[in-house]
């Protein structure tokens, strides 16, 4: 059996600045959003950035979600810049 | 209905269509949004447009079910392009029909500036100088916020 895990997606200048566009990460008991992310920006380098100075926005399963929101196994997490289509 | 793709659009034949809805239609309101020489810099020949796919079409027809719940809205359309687009390109359309004029602009109004600040899109201008991610402007999000306010 394969080890659960997260999905994680970066758009636009976050995928850009952390050349990738997708990753997968061990699922966490009990992890947060903010958890993850702090995680993801102790890898150091241009991760760091993702709780730096500029807003990261997240989606879980392609909804928008809060620092608070829950990351379980098998869930899809995004995190972008703040949206400029139209 | 949503579509987001790469190719241009005839906002003539979108407007056409939206005639089609029935003889309760009074009134059509419109939007079509181009590439323009100017943003956050200037001198800009280009944008690319890069979404989330999935996530965008959920967004678009979250809006478009809030506008039919705050006005008349007999039928929705919302167009969007993504990839490569040069200056003057059409980038969105947004059209609304409803029985009066008064819901046919606030909710094409309502689609166009809620997409622009909870739609997952980014544009990146291009110029002869370099690339630039588009930076989300308080202005539109208070122009977003001010929708709240009315509801």
């Amino acid at each position: 059996m394969s080890e659960p895990t997260v999905t994680i997606r970066f758009f636009a200048r976050l995928r850009e600045e952390l050349e990738t566009e997708q990753l997968s990460v061990p699922a966490v008991a009990n992890q947060t959003v903010s958890g993850l992310l702090a995680s993801l920006a102790s890898r150091g380098g241009p991760w760091a950035r993702l709780t730096g100075d500029q807003p990261v926005m997240v989606a879980v399963n392609q909804a928008m979600a809060k620092p608070s929101t829950p990351v379980r196994a098998g869930d899809e997490v995004a995190f972008f810049p703040p949206v400029t289509g139209g | 209905m949503i579509s987001i793709q790469t190719e241009d659009f005839c906002a003539g034949s979108e407007h056409q269509a939206l005639r089609g809805a029935g003889p309760g239609t009074g009134a059509i309101a419109t939007f079509t949004g181009l590439v323009r020489d100017s943003g956050d810099l200037s001198g800009v020949t280009g944008l690319f447009l890069e979404h989330y796919p999935g996530m965008t079409e959920q967004v678009i027809q979250g809006l478009i079910d809030e506008a039919g719940q705050r006005w008349d809205v007999q039928r929705a359309r919302v167009i969007h392009r993504i990839g490569p687009l040069a200056l003057s390109d059409q980038i969105v359309f947004v059209g609304v029909c409803s029985a009066h004029r008064g819901d046919a602009f606030a909710a094409c109004e309502f689609i166009m500036d809620a997409l622009k600040t909870s739609a997952p899109f980014w544009k990146k201008e291009i110029t002869r100088e370099g690339e630039h991610w588009v930076e989300q402007k308080e202005m539109d999000v208070a122009r977003t916020q001010s929708w709240d306010q009315e509801a």
